[in-house]
């Protein structure tokens, strides 16, 4: 076996990314131009239930400058619907959903009728004279409205609001027992919302849809070209091979760009019926309403355990929104939390239902974390209360239930199987970071002297599966495509690597983090990797980035690839030294005959043998050139602690962030850089659930959250420097040992940042603050108490 | 009185003389009409700053401001620096370049340019920042992928740096 | 994304820019800074014809001495009256409001002028030019007339402005001997205030001697809290007291309920805040 040196990976590289987007050398969507471009305008519903009773773009074609016009009913019987690729049960109600609105408009800012014009201005400025006559419906918003009897539908042809019912039960799977049999000393039932939340990526998605000669090309801001291209050929009818699909430099994604766009498909039906290329950019405030929205779910959560603290079961039942429609993959968001609301505890008995419901609202699809956020939320906030219920600290309670380090690899209720973990090295190492005995006795100082400033610590102690994902679980859940991953290495005669990957990345560093791996791998210079991807033509095939799966399941494609070169080098290096390849050690970047260092073959050396191809051994393809595609075993579980200690202000209800700890488990690290700044982010995005945000639809259905002056993410001012720290347990899945990281920080913090809130009101008697934790809402929860126990007086 | 006006704007040390629509925002003046792409647009609001750029009208000094916000025929006479215009002529980055750079203070990269501009002008305000000050001083710029942490490294090292110009 | 079409004009003296809106009739509009301006455009919100550009009138800027006033030129930028070592001198409490309009790109741009002509409840500084008791200098087609600062805003987004109007400059009494302290509330840094109390004291024989108290976001326009201001004339300078006397803060006033607070909390907050602008303001 050989031993690859770790002279790259590991080391904080600097990213090869940042030299065009320091310097404004950027290929945002946008950006770009083609001869004879057209720009096209959306005309959206301003209702979120309405019959279209009449659309007339006449007069909107004969304003200045504007090519074409068209609205659903010209395009009913050609533009297909938008796809579901994740129907979670063989009966899900599954409604048809037209890129452009024919019939019905069924939420908000639902796209209705397009104008193409030859500038942005005149397209925007001919949206005014288009005519449509609504007839306004009355909407259905609420969750558990939505599913009463006599509820108004949202799909009346459906006979239903919903769509699914999801259920996975450990003594019906054989991986536990029944929730109904355990010990129930202690029950812990609460009902949780997860608010609605916007993804807010700060490039607003663009398309440019050119139709060639009937080979089509498309620029997308999108994370999943490779998928899109896919979809575009199921739907539009092209040909897979006459469709080429770029994801140019992408401006963020948090799962708001997993997806299949109405505004892509409408794109191409335009460019297609007007045979020149066609850009569609979206508008901050369009994106607001018509991207896809995050989380927005109801959850009724029971915890059983012994008075020692043992848990010993949960069930989970759950109210999902879905919108008005079926996003790509937004059933099985929830679903994929369904394996970890047991977190990195050893309970036996589990039981979990998710009901899938329609309401006049804009769909929901995934937003960093996908279900697994709402899952640790559900658990972590459920061991405080249990914490308090039984008068135990709140680390000490997770210390008795969670999986042991010699436990692993642990098969939990859910039926997946740990690999690797070590719980308490985290959380030793965060409670020291944090200071965590000096801030309970402040706490309990403050608590004594009435101070109107209270103290709070939450603590939040994750796992999450990532790395997505295992074809055949996904086959098993019903999802669509499978979850392997590809790549290609190509040595260049003069030594360089190209680096041909099926990720699609947009600010995750993969071309950083996959030239350190390759430069190790083949004994080359970091510079001397050029690594590409996002184009169809260029990256053949791949499953894009998402799930925090790149490198646990691209790299590893990456890492086989890499070692087929090398053998074949070393075949190569072997005859150029006249030995056999059992002689050879590839140590040092190169290969050296044992006993003689000095005898060494690089892989440059043996791939400019292949290229002259004078004297190669037989049997052997002039070439070096390797693909691999690896389907992992198994999904990667990254873990961590993270703790938060909070100031609350009892007179107004705001909160500050005091200090924020985050330790986390990511098996071996390629680049400590990016990790550090991935956690960053994604603590951030948790920070901002637990205070900041919420998407909100009035009583009409209308959304009062368009845009950002009233979807408020954090700026620099509203956020703390955060502490972060790592240990290390590898992976034992694969050979590289990583596990994904994108969405650990975000699934960790929000579950810290609210508990921190309810440990400090405590003593008020507050139990819980609904999310986002406003200081009115905290302000609220502390005078609800106070009237309760005064007896009215408020 | 008309719906059109002529201007002369110097952008990255370059003149231009234009006639546009006076309802052309500045940043699709530079974007659209002297391609000067790297300044992005991020919102319609006003709020997300990633448009920023450096504008000096008459003798004043050149401050940021979000070009999303301005009007091209309010830029007549005005000389702007985009983030094209930051690295000397040789190519050689500008000190916040190379600290955002240097303590990857960017991800996606869409917020930077406009994040890059308001760290240039904070620096010059003021040339050795507390945290807070950089925190407060940045309010103005959105960023999804960072959680702001290297951000305010970087402007932190560039301020080290002694920049201010 | 795009605003809608309108001509524009850029005079270079007050007189062209009076007549200019003279000229445009009720569908005329002055830009000042444009960062309230220029946003509403963009959403299509308002579609003026005209355009009435006043950054091109160099006599508007400025901020200068005049006996016992100072008097600042309307379209000085947020930022200049924030850094203005007189303004800082004898109207502190300008100087802090003007520092926490949105962020540094809008103070840079937005004006003194436009912000109190646009007469946004949420605004900061309407509420400072009533504490500081200013005065507004107004130019029409017949000539100038000063307007104090409580009688220009008439109710949500209106003023005293006539159509042809033009605000040039703004009067500021000199005060000396005077504390003052903003305590302003928002969600997000950068965002309107949910709530904000100024407060102005004159400290008198070791007590409060007067006090004036203003409230940003408590009605359609900044409000004097009068009761307040009664409550504390004479009051001890001490905590438990002004914390006491803030009990009527909120009287008088009309808070609205929207997305970012009800009506009851602003009037919570304001009593809470007002003791803490008023302690600061008092040097207690």
């Amino acid at each position: 076996m050989t031993v690859t040196d770790d002279r790259e990976v590991g080391a904080a590289r600097r990213r090869k990314e940042d030299a065009r987007l320091i310097t404004g050398r950027t290929r945002w969507t946008d950006n770009l131009t083609l001869p004879g471009l057209l720009h096209m305008a959306i005309l959206r519903s301003p209702y979120a239930s309405a019959r279209i009773v009449s659309v007339d773009t006449s007069a909107a074609l004969s304003r200045p400058n504007v090519v074409a016009a068209f609205s659903g009913a010209d395009v009913a019987d050609v533009q297909g619907s938008l796809p579901c690729a994740w129907p979670v049960t063989e009966d899900i109600v599954h409604p048809d959903r037209p890129p452009l609105a024919v019939d019905m408009v069924r939420h908000h800012g639902e796209a209705v009728a397009v104008v193409v014009a030859r500038d942005r201005a005149s397209a925007m400025d001919a949206l005014e004279a288009i005519e449509v006559d609504y007839e306004p419906l009355t909407p259905v918003l609420d969750l558990e409205e939505a599913l009463a009897d006599g509820a108004i539908l949202v799909h009346p042809d459906k006979g239903t609001n919903l769509s699914y019912t999801w259920v996975f039960d450990s003594a019906a799977a054989g991986t536990g027992t029944d929730v109904a049999t355990v010990d129930a000393e202690v029950v812990i039932e609460r009902r949780y919302v997860q608010q609605r939340l916007i993804p807010a990526f700060m490039e607003p998605r663009s398309v440019i849809v050119d139709p060639g000669a009937g080979d089509y090309t498309i620029w997308s801001s999108t994370q999943i070209p490779h998928i899109l291209r896919v979809f575009y050929a199921l739907i539009t009818g092209v040909p897979e091979h006459k469709i080429r699909v770029i994801a140019p430099d992408v401006g963020g994604g948090f799962g708001g760009k997993l997806h299949v766009t109405p505004e892509e498909l409408i794109t191409f039906m335009a460019a297609r019926r007007i045979g020149r290329p066609v850009k569609y950019t979206e508008t901050r405030s369009e994106t607001m309403l018509a991207g896809h929205h995050g989380r927005d779910m109801i959850q009724d959560v029971r915890l059983t355990a012994r008075r020692d603290g043992t848990v010993t079961g949960m069930s989970v039942k759950l109210i999902a929104n879905m919108g008005a429609y079926l996003g790509l993959v937004g059933p099985g968001t929830p679903i994929l939390g369904a394996f970890m609301y047991n977190g990195i505890y050893k309970f036996a008995a589990y039981r979990f239902e998710c009901n899938g419901v329609f309401t006049n609202t804009t769909l929901t699809d995934p937003y960093r974390g996908a279900g697994r956020p709402e899952a640790t939320y559900a658990i972590e906030r459920a061991m405080d209360e249990l914490a308090v219920e039984l008068g135990l600290d709140p680390i000490e309670v997770r210390r008795r239930n969670w999986i042991k380090k010699e436990e692993f690899p642990f098969t939990t209720v859910a039926g997946l199987v740990y690999d690797s973990g070590d719980y308490d090295a985290a959380t030793d190492k965060a409670l020291m970071l944090l200071g965590y005995d000096e801030l309970r006795k402040e706490q309990e100082a403050r608590r004594a002297s009435g101070d109107p400033v209270q103290l709070g610590i939450g603590t939040s102690t994750y796992t999450e599966m990532c790395g997505l994902a295992p074809s055949r679980i996904l086959g098993a859940l019903r999802y669509a495509a499978g979850g392997w991953e590809t790549a290609s290495v190509r040595v260049l005669p003069t030594g360089k690597v190209e680096v041909v990957t099926g990720v699609s990345p947009h600010g995750q560093g993969h071309e950083t983090a996959w030239s350190q791996i390759v430069a190790d791998e083949l004994g080359v210079a970091f510079d001397d990797v050029e690594v590409l991807h996002g184009d169809t033509r260029t990256s053949h095939k791949g499953l894009d980035t998402y799930g925090s799966r790149s490198l646990a399941v691209g790299g590893i494609a990456l890492v086989e690839a890499c070692r087929k070169v090398r053998d074949k080098a070393r075949t190569v290096a072997a005859h150029m030294l006249e030995c056999s390849p059992d002689d050879l050690e590839f140590t040092g970047g190169a290969f050296r005959v044992r006993g003689t260092p000095d005898a060494a073959k690089t892989v440059a050396d043996a791939a400019f043998a292949v290229f002259a191809a004078h004297d190669l051994p037989d049997g052997i393809e002039p070439t070096l050139d390797a693909d691999a595609t690896f389907d992992p075993e198994t999904f990667s579980f990254p873990h961590g602690t993270h703790l938060c200690a909070v100031e609350v202000d009892t007179q107004t209800g705001h909160v500050s962030i005091r200090k924020y700890v985050a330790v986390d488990d990511v098996g071996k690290v390629i680049n400590p850089t990016i990790v550090e700044g991935q956690v960053h982010g994604g603590v951030a995005q948790g920070i901002a659930q637990a205070l900041h945000e919420e998407a909100v639809y009035d009583e009409s259905g209308t959304l009062v959250t368009g845009s950002f002056v009233d979807y408020t993410p954090p700026t620099a001012a509203d956020l703390p420097d955060i502490v972060t720290d790592r240990t290390e347990t590898p992976a034992t899945t694969h050979p590289l040992g990583v596990k994904g990281v994108g969405e650990a920080g975000t699934i960790a913090s929000t579950p810290a940042v609210v508990n921190a809130i309810v440990d400090a009101l405590r003593p008020y008697g507050i139990s819980d603050v609904p999310m986002p934790c406003t200081p009115e809402r905290v302000w609220r929860a502390i005078r609800a108490v106070g009237t309760e126990t005064e007896g009215g007086r408020s | 009185m008309s719906s059109t006006a002529k201007i002369t704007v110097t952008v990255d040390g370059d003149q231009y003389i234009d006639t546009v629509e006076a309802r052309t925002l500045l940043v699709h003046y530079l974007r659209e009409t002297i391609g000067k792409v790297g300044t992005v647009i991020g919102c319609d609001t006003s709020n997300c700053g990633s448009c920023t750029v450096l504008m000096s009208t008459g003798d004043q000094p050149a401050r940021s401001v979000k070009s999303c916000s301005v009007l091209a025929v309010q830029a007549d006479g005005a000389t702007i620096t985009t983030v094209e215009g930051l690295a000397g002529p040789d190519g050689s980055l500008h000190p916040v370049q190379r600290a955002f750079h240097e303590l990857h203070g960017l991800q996606c990269g869409f917020c930077t340019p406009g994040m890059i501009m308001s760290a240039v002008d904070l620096l010059r305000d003021n040339p050795d920042p507390t945290d807070e000050q950089i925190r407060d001083g940045l309010s103005g710029n959105l960023c999804r992928c960072t959680g702001y942490q290297n951000i305010v490294r970087a402007v932190r090292a560039a301020a080290g740096e002694g920049v201010a110009s | 994304m795009i605003p809608v079409a309108f001509d524009y004009q850029r005079p270079t003296t007050v007189d062209e820019a009076v007549a200019a809106l003279a000229g445009g009739g009720e569908d005329a509009k002055v830009l000042a800074g444009g960062q309230s301006l220029i946003p509403v455009l963009r959403l299509r919100l308002s579609a003026p014809s005209v355009l009435v550009d006043l950054g091109g009138i160099e006599q508007l800027r400025g901020v200068r001495e005049e006996g016992d006033a100072l008097v600042i030129g309307a379209m000085t930028t947020h930022d200049e009256v924030a850094g203005s070592p007189l303004v800082r001198r004898f109207a502190p409490l300008l100087a802090t409001m003007a520092a926490t309009i949105g962020d540094r790109q809008v103070r840079h741009r937005g004006t003194l002028g436009g912000s109190l002509s646009h007469a946004d409840p949420a605004a900061d500084l309407p509420a400072a030019a009533a504490a500081l008791e200013a005065r507004y200098v107004l130019a029409g087609p017949t000539g100038r007339r000063v307007v104090p600062a409580a009688g220009f805003a008439l109710g949500l987004f209106t003023t005293a402005l006539a159509e042809d109007e033009v605000l040039v400059e703004v009067q500021v009494p000199k005060l000396e001997g005077w504390g003052s302290h903003y305590e302003k509330f928002h969600r997000v840094v950068q965002a309107w205030a949910i709530v904000g109390v100024a407060a102005m004291v004159r400290r008198e024989d070791g007590a409060i001697g007067s006090a004036r108290v203003t409230l940003t976001n408590m009605g359609p326009t900044a409000l004097r809290a009068t009761a307040l201001e009664q409550a504390l004339a004479g009051c001890a300078a001490d905590r438990a007291a002004i914390e006491e006397a803030c009990a009527v803060a909120a009287e008088g006033t009309s808070p609205i309920d929207d997305l970012t607070a009800s009506a009851e909390y602003r009037r919570h907050l304001v009593r809470v805040l007002a003791g803490r602008a008023v302690a600061a303001a008092a040097g207690v």
